[in-house]
């Protein structure tokens, strides 16, 4: 017995290794081999690893709950629905849907090419990254895994290091289910995923800000890397009057505090809504905030706690502002050694002050108010495109408009975040916001090359298309590029005119 | 220097401006520009002949068959789309769906540049730019300074069919390209070499800007043994068509060299050589019906490729060169050594090597044994074949017996892989590459889930977790008190 304790001890002390850029270029011409075997390729592959990630989730949750409870104090049930059975419903739907998504796609062929048959198909990129973020450690490493697999690449992860205990336990996990000849975790911080970058990947996918999306996307560009970049934004929110304001309200804490406190890429960041309506709205936001979080929110086992002391720094200074700090409404307090912040709402706030000019990612939500309530649109246009928008309305012209003028990733009209449950609607941003998409087919599309295949028979030759040449050809190709029967035909006949 | 930025910040905010109001996502708009393009394309064919003839030697036939023409059926292509592409597409929804509508919606992305290559001056100007126009953006195009008659009748006719206020032309070398790539764009459409493409990405990542790189690499023709003359004949047709018939070999599609069994090497070499008599007679530069080389850098870049006496001595056929006219003559080579420049760089001209294998098998290993291609050719017959280089290979497309026509379809979506780039064009492809696809998704507030909010209990889990199952089921016995635990 104490033989087997010293030989455990050493080991562990040599297992001490360093990830530096040798390792990286290693483990990258690892996969590169194994990926050309072939073996992921397989549908059969594909289905076993998803069907593993979905025992992997099974036989850990509680483990699941408990690393985000450490890294988040994320509420249980925050950590069942939005971190596992949303992975569940991915890996459920692929199941289902992958032979289709594997199969071919038949193309149109025209005069042009005729007689042909054409088809695209999907072929994995090959070896790729996902660089994942600490707000959803989970579900924002795992749903891009499973777009790569079911797309047949290998696949190398790194989750973030600001949630640990997650990105450990996914570390431990993944290897234990997962194949690990082409499935690997790579845990560590920035020198950690700065080794990765330099490599050649076939693909990037990274979920965070847009300051190290840009130094993402620089070092993709030595090697002419596409890349997915799942940013985040200023994720607006109009309300307008006439509508059923409690329903409203909820599903705006529901979006905003119930969403690990606001600290989400597509948390509602800020309202916008008329000055006379307002003051409805605030008492409603603090009528339903209560019902929610009880009078003392700082102490709601029902909230997540802001992520790190920096954080927490960073959100203190938006609301100790000089601009802002009288512009409390509600809320405001703070416990620094337990890094909470309660619910605070915030009521016209200029639109200089720092609140209202970076992502808020944190439990504050300012509210601006218009004369009109289409004075908005142009508030939100003047911005950065955000991930997404949202409009509360019963008003079918306002609607019209919102959707019309209002650029975002996404558009919600009387809800907020609920479409990133729905799998038939691409997941993702524009301008600052990210650029691709992901979810459902989309996930299996971000990873996949479209390969065009046409096939011609060898018959069917037509000389006109060679030199040397002369006016008959010229006629006749100008028919054969316009289509026209008749035009072909007079060509042929030499009817054509000059 | 400043004098450039100056105007170009100028420009661009004008760009912004008439995008913000809104007059290019009118489809009325769209379709008078791209009835515009047709009426220039129309009205000054004759000065494009002239043009194409002048910096780059081509036949007018050759320039209607790879550049007016395809353009002329892209444009009514997209005229003909349009109005189904702009419209919003219903997304699939359960039966009973947490969202009463989901859809997704394109819109266009702002104000993009586009950056064309020489080669095919007109056809990769303005074929991104029916895509560019079509989604609604506003836009800057920068012909290739390599093509300077081209370039200049692009800038003197643009503003005259199309509205000035929302397509600008942008004439200049490589400090023009560098002062327009500092710029914030809401897309980069470039076409050109690897080398540049990485430039331009680079660029782009400071403004998180996204980008389609239309590259090159060395597109291989793999041909098989084939036993019927008709079938020989066509190929060798299409294989020699596409190789010294389009700008000379200077497309990147081309076919940059073959893979052949030794075993059928001397037949195909003798009928390429007859072949290219055919069609460019015993003096190919007198018939008129080659290209050019498009300037002097590139025309001693390809004398290099042939100046290593390991090339020289695979030369079979042509190889004569004419530096004062910067032409050379159709040029076949056998199994040049493979670490010779000639067979590391993408050729870009009428040098046409053959490589001889034992199997043609072994074309697949040769083939992924170096970066991807943008298109990969294969002359065959075998299925079995067929079969593996499609499953086995990668590239931007895949041709059977035939090359460089792919460029035409307009439901094949064009563009590469990996080193050959990124992203697609063509047909609705243009319209895509130039758009925003926004999710539009509605709830009504009648359904409302009370238990979507705190406090948190195991009830209100159980039917969360049931509803985004949508398992009605399950929600049916947890409300009946039937299922209480997980």
């Amino acid at each position: 017995m104490g033989s087997e304790v010293e030989t455990n001890e050493e080991m562990k002390k040599e297992v001490v290794v360093v990830f530096d850029v040798e390792a990286a270029s290693a483990l990258v011409k690892e996969l590169r081999g194994n990926f050309a075997s072939g073996k992921t390729r397989s549908y059969e592959w594909r289905v076993s690893q998803l069907k593993s990630v979905l025992k992997m989730l099974d036989d850990h949750e509680t483990e699941i709950v408990s690393a985000l409870r450490d890294d988040l104090s994320k509420p249980e049930l925050e950590t069942i629905i939005y971190e596992i059975a949303m992975i569940k419903n991915s890996c459920k739907s692929a199941l289902k849907q992958l032979k289709h998504w594997m199969a071919p796609e038949k193309a149109k062929t025209s005069m042009m090419t005729f007689p042909s048959s054409a088809e695209i198909v999907s072929e994995p990129l090959g070896v790729v990254l996902i660089i994942s973020a600490w707000n959803y450690p989970i579900l924002l490493s795992l749903d891009p895994v499973i777009g790569a697999i079911v797309a047949g690449n290998a696949v190398v992860l790194k989750p973030s290091e600001l949630a640990p205990a997650t990105s450990s336990l996914l570390a431990k996990v993944v290897g234990d289910y997962l194949d690990s000849s082409s499935i690997r975790v790579v845990e560590g911080a920035a020198s950690e995923t700065s080794a990765l970058l330099e490599q050649k990947w076939d693909k990037i996918f990274f979920t965070g800000g847009g300051r190290v999306a840009r130094i993402v996307m620089a070092a993709a560009a030595k090697h002419l890397t596409p890349v997915t970049l799942e940013l985040g934004g200023k994720c607006s929110v109009v309300v307008d009057s006439d509508i059923n304001l409690q329903v409203a309200t909820r599903r705006i804490i529901a979006g905003k505090w119930c969403a690990n406190n606001g600290q989400a890429c597509v948390s509602p960041d800020y309202i916008i809504t008329t000055k006379s309506y307002a003051p409805k709205l605030v008492d409603s936001l603090k009528q339903e905030l209560e019902n929610f979080f009880g009078e003392n929110p700082l102490e709601s086992k029902d909230l997540s706690r802001i992520v790190s002391s920096n954080h927490f720094t960073r959100l203190t200074k938006l609301l100790d502002d000089d601009k802002v700090s009288g512009k409390i409404v509600y809320g405001g307090g703070r416990d620094q050694t337990h890094l909470r912040i309660a619910p605070t709402l915030l009521l016209d706030v200029p639109q200089d002050s720092l609140i209202m000019n970076e992502e808020i990612f944190g439990p504050l939500l300012p509210i601006i108010t218009v004369d009109k309530v289409e004075d908005s649109f142009a508030i939100i246009n003047s911005g950065a495109k955000p991930l997404a928008a949202y409009l509360f309305t019963n008003n079918k012209k306002l609607r019209e408009r919102f959707v019309m003028t209002v650029s975002a990733g996404g558009l919600v009209v009387n809800d907020t975040t609920v479409h990133l449950a729905e799998h038939s609607l691409p997941f993702g941003g524009v301008g600052e916001s990210g650029m691709g998409g992901y979810h459902g087919k989309f996930s299996f599309d971000a990873f996949s090359h479209k390969k065009a295949v046409l096939y011609r028979s060898f018959a069917g030759d037509a000389p006109l298309r060679y030199p040397p040449y002369n006016r008959g050809k010229i006629n006749l190709l100008k028919a054969l590029m316009g289509g026209s029967l008749l035009g072909i035909i007079r060509a042929l006949l030499g009817l054509s005119k000059a | 220097m400043d004098s450039i930025v100056i105007d170009l910040e100028r420009d661009l905010d004008e760009l912004r401006g008439y995008y913000r109001s809104g007059k290019t996502k009118d489809v009325t708009w769209r379709k008078s520009q791209l009835k515009g393009m047709l009426s220039l394309i129309k009205e000054r064919e004759g000065d494009i002949f002239k043009a194409l003839k002048e910096d780059l030697g081509k036949h007018h036939v050759e320039a209607f068959r790879d550049e007016v023409g395809v353009l002329t059926k892209s444009i009514k292509f997209a005229l003909n789309g349009l109005q189904g592409w702009m419209s919003s597409k219903k997304a699939k929804l359960p039966a009973v769906a947490l969202l009463s509508s989901a859809v997704v919606l394109p819109e266009p992305l702002g104000v993009v540049l586009i950056i064309s290559s020489w080669n095919f001056p007109f056809g990769l100007c303005l074929e991104p730019l029916i895509g560019a126009i079509a989604a609604g953006n506003t836009m800057v195009v920068k012909p290739s300074e390599l093509a300077p008659a081209c370039s200049s009748l692009l800038a003197n006719a643009i503003p005259d069919y199309l509205d000035n206020k929302a397509v600008k032309v942008v004439q200049g070398g490589s400090v023009v390209g560098q002062r327009l790539l500092q710029q914030k764009w809401d897309k980069i459409f470039f076409t050109g070499s690897s080398q540049v493409g990485r430039l331009v990405m680079s660029e782009a990542a400071k403004h998180l800007t996204p980008v389609t790189l239309e590259l090159g690499g060395k597109c291989p023709a793999v041909v098989d043994s084939l036993s019927w003359s008709w079938d020989q004949e066509a190929a060798v047709n299409r294989i020699t068509g596409a190789k010294f018939g389009a700008c000379a070999g200077q497309a990147c599609i081309a076919v940059d060299y073959i893979l052949v069994t030794k075993e059928f090497t001397s037949t195909l070499v003798a009928l390429m050589k007859a072949k290219i008599k055919d069609m460019f007679g015993e003096n190919p530069r007198e018939t008129n019906s080659m290209s050019r080389i498009v300037n002097k850098q590139h025309f001693l870049r390809l004398k290099r490729l042939l100046s290593d006496p390991n090339v020289q001595k695979s030369i079979v056929y042509g190889g004569s060169m004419d530096e004062e006219n910067l032409f050379i003559e159709p040029t076949i080579l056998v199994d040049p050594p493979l670490d010779a420049e000639i067979m590391k760089e993408e050729i870009f001209g009428p040098f046409l090597p053959i490589i001889t294998l034992n199997d043609i098998k072994e074309s697949i290993e040769f083939i992924n044994s170096r970066p991807k291609p943008l298109a990969i050719y294969a002359f065959t017959k075998n299925e079995a074949l067929r079969k593996r280089i499609v499953s086995e290979t990668s590239s931007g497309s895949v041709v059977f017996n035939d090359a460089i026509i792919q460029y035409a379809a307009d439901n094949m979506p064009f563009g590469g892989v990996g080193e050959s780039g990124q992203g697609k064009y063509h047909g609705k492809a243009s319209f895509d590459t130039f758009s925003h696809y926004k999710a539009v998704a509605r709830r009504s507030f009648l359904t409302d889930f009370w238990y979507r909010s705190p406090p948190w209990n195991e009830y209100k889990l159980l039917l969360i977790e049931a509803t985004y199952n949508f398992d009605y089921l399950g929600m049916l016995l947890v409300i009946l008190g039937l299922k209480r635990s997980r």
